[in-house]
């Protein structure tokens, strides 16, 4: 822009700013995955009305809202062009220690919980973060094994135990009952992390740094971002985040056992996918990633409003992947086009 | 600084080290010759290499071969190692498991990694050539769906077995002109075909379960050859096995998948083709996946459509501790095939020994890291030492 102005004879018309605003708002990542959400919306609210009645908005939020934190901590992690596999684990770890926590001292303040059981997902989150950064060892490897270690672990705690919400007190429970002004209170915590990482992301020096190292990791070192400690910084964050998703998901649901939040880690990484955050790095935004987590669990209640086989639900949410990694590389393929063109003309 | 040290002398040889043009003129002579002035510690590295008479000999290797050479490589390399493990792990396990060393054993361990040995066969393609596919499991969870609803349709086994392989085929080329031919993501890609394969299976079989596939088959699937408890079925394990080492490490296909996974432009540059490579693979993981599926129906003679879900970790977890590197270029199939036996037999070890299978997945994944954290922490410990060396060596 600031190249294009130099070079420019006379100065933009005004309308040529209007245009340019809506050019930036066509070029938004986010638009697909939003066109999408709100046509899926919009067609199944338009053949069953129900499906927006007020119950029917509040299970759509409280479906999406442990997806949508869990995206959001995955999507801080891929941008650094890394992965985390183990957040399925990790979740489950922590919403079985709640479930123990209440039945071993039924009294313990809800706020002492939250931080408990963000402090433990931070811990093992910090855990893969020093094994890929200080062993240098490629992210999908070491998550790969901490996968199957954190659920390892959690086997052998739980075993055959399981908490129901009858072990935990009404007050905790009524976190995903209750609503303020029509949001779920967790749900409204999910939002609140989604903007607090937004605008990390966006506007705070280390939050582009994260961009930076997934764009180019050697540039970055060489450019003087402290490659390790930022990378440290997304897989702990990332383990905060699955953690309180872990005690959300002791609220919300009913029982948490052993295989409490097993797969989920592939889901994750299709919400992030699906919400426009490139898989090798270097861009997407987390608002993009939890809109993609609603839109899939969105389609998961559509389809049962529309009456759709229940069957058919995962093969959609496959080719929705799918559409969402072609539209990413075309919108790539476009940019880099234009890139290639504005380069020519200015040299 | 030990970066440049292992480069240089190739690079000597070759061409006149880029920034130091030869100031007599001569490019064989290069920058060692030429610059003495700017003499820094690393370069009295290849010193039996240079002439007394300051004239550069042309003709002789300067490079010092790097690491071992000949039977050394061969007895302890990566695979060797991994082998002797697994050697250890087994006569640790025959001498203080009871009830270990037996002909039983040996069947169910065998039954228990076949499918695991199968798909890991032509994922170590994938990853060698520096893709990764997800949806193995999925499609085979598709094939075991498809068998289970076209066999109680009434078709012949025989056609049912056809059909079941063509539809892996035609899944591992679905994913296969994602990758290769339109150049997606094959992680991104394969996580979507992961949930797509998986979604198919259960808009064909639903909720159901098919269990009365022809006796003679599913004993077939469990029987084992004379009393040595080897199933009959790792014949056909063992001709893949074969078959698949001979393509990887005998092949000019097989040795580009290496180049292919090391470096895509310089493989495009030596004349193979990316895109055709990369289909093949895929062709080849959709029809060994299928293979998994097909077997793994009548060994529990159940068609259902979350068989061997999870599956695809399991097998990229073997691959690994095989020791290929998920970076591509790196890999070996008896090193694969030592990683899928090693985490089946302490698995197997363990239950033995009551240890409740749900827990032994922690063995899996501490083996996984364990694998490729180690070798790593050794070279860092080795590259620290020797840069002491370099830093305290005196000046010539």
């Amino acid at each position: 822009m600031s190249l294009d102005s130099k070079n420019a004879p006379a100065r933009p018309a005004p309308g040529h700013e209007r245009t340019s605003v809506l050019a930036s708002l066509l070029k938004l990542r986010e638009l697909p995955v939003i066109l999408a959400l709100v046509l899926l919306v919009a067609v199944t609210a338009a053949l069953n009305p129900l499906f927006l009645s007020e119950q029917g908005i509040k299970d759509l939020l409280l479906n999406a809202t442990i997806l949508m934190i869990l995206a959001v901590g995955q999507t801080l992690v891929i941008i650094t062009r890394n992965i985390d596999l183990s957040v399925g684990s990790i979740l489950g770890l922590v919403a079985f220690g709640t479930g123990s926590l209440f039945a071993a001292a039924p009294d313990v303040p809800i706020v002492v919980v939250f931080v408990l059981g963000m402090l433990l997902g931070a811990a093992l989150g910090a855990f893969n973060g020093l094994l890929i950064t200080i062993a240098k060892v490629p992210a999908l490897v070491i998550t790969l094994g901490t996968l199957y270690i954190y659920r390892g672990i959690n086997n052998a705690w739980a075993g055959g135990t399981q908490y129901f919400a009858g072990d935990r007190p009404q007050a905790f429970g009524d976190l995903s009952v209750d609503t303020f002004l029509g949001f779920p209170l967790i749900t409204l915590i999910a939002v609140g992390v989604v903007a607090i990482v937004a605008v990390y992301m966006l506007g705070t020096r280390q939050g582009r740094d994260l961009y930076a190292i997934g764009s180019d990791p050697d540039a970055a070192r060489l450019f003087g971002i402290p490659v390790t400690r930022r990378v440290l910084l997304a897989f702990v964050v990332n383990g905060l985040l699955a953690g309180l998703a872990g005690v959300l998901y002791a609220s919300r649901f009913n029982s948490v056992g052993a295989t409490t939040g097993a797969g989920l880690e592939l889901d994750v990484v299709a919400a992030a996918v699906v919400g426009g955050v490139a898989i090798f790095g270097g861009s997407g935004t987390v608002l993009g990633a939890a809109i993609g987590a609603l839109l899939l669990t969105t389609i998961t209640s559509a389809l049962t409003a529309l009456r759709v086989d229940k069957f058919w639900q995962q093969a959609i949410v496959g080719v929705l992947i799918l559409a969402a990694v072609v539209i990413d590389r075309i919108a790539s393929v476009r940019s880099a086009r234009k890139l290639r063109i504005a380069e020519a003309r200015n040299v | 600084m030990s970066d440049r040290l292992d480069d240089q002398p190739g690079a000597q040889n070759a061409t006149p080290t880029e920034g130091h043009p030869p100031e007599n003129g001569t490019p064989a002579k290069g920058r060692r010759m030429s610059a003495p002035g700017t003499r820094t510690p690393e370069e009295k590295q290849p010193k039996q290499a240079r002439p007394a008479g300051r004239k550069a000999d042309t003709t002789k290797v300067l490079a010092i071969p790097k690491g071992r050479t000949g039977a050394a490589r061969i007895l302890l390399g990566r695979d060797a190692v991994m082998i002797y493990v697994l050697i250890v792990v087994v006569l640790y396990a025959c001498l203080t498991i009871p009830r270990f060393a037996s002909p039983v054993t040996v069947g169910f361990l065998l039954l228990d990694v076949i499918p695991t040995l199968l798909i890991a066969l032509p994922m170590t393609l994938v990853i060698i050539s520096g893709e990764i596919d997800l949806s193995v499991a999925s499609i085979a969870g598709l094939t075991s769906a498809l068998m289970g609803v076209l066999w109680q349709g009434g078709m012949p086994i025989a056609l049912v077995l056809v059909v079941c392989l063509l539809a892996g085929l035609v899944a591992g080329a679905f994913n296969g002109v994602l990758i290769a031919y339109l150049g997606l993501p094959s992680l991104a890609v394969t996580i979507g075909t992961l949930a797509l394969f998986r979604g198919l299976a259960l808009v064909v079989i639903g909720d159901n379960a098919v269990a009365n596939f022809p006796p003679g088959l599913t004993a077939f699937a469990t029987s084992k050859i004379g009393g040595t408890g080897i199933p009959t079925v790792m014949i056909g394990v063992v001709v893949l096995i074969v078959a698949f080492a001979v393509v990887l490490h005998f092949t000019p296909f097989g040795r580009g998948l290496f180049a292919l996974g090391y470096s895509r432009e310089a493989a495009t540059f030596v004349g193979i083709d990316v895109a055709r490579s990369k289909f093949l693979l895929y062709l080849a993981t959709g029809t060994v996946s299928a293979l998994a599926g097909i077997y793994w129906t009548l060994r529990y003679s159940s068609a259902r459509s979350d068989n061997a879900s999870g599956l695809e970790l399991a097998v990229i977890a073997a691959v690994l501790l095989g020791g290929v590197s998920i970076f591509g270029g790196k890999g070996s199939i008896p090193g694969i095939l030592a990683g899928v036996l090693l985490i089946g037999t302490i698995n197997y070890a363990l239950k033995l020994d009551r240890v409740s299978e749900v827990v032994l997945i922690i063995v899996t994944g501490s083996l996984l890291i364990i694998s490729v954290v180690a070798p790593n922490i050794a070279s860092a410990i080795r590259e620290a030492r020797h840069a002491r060396r370099v830093r305290t060596a005196p000046l010539p």
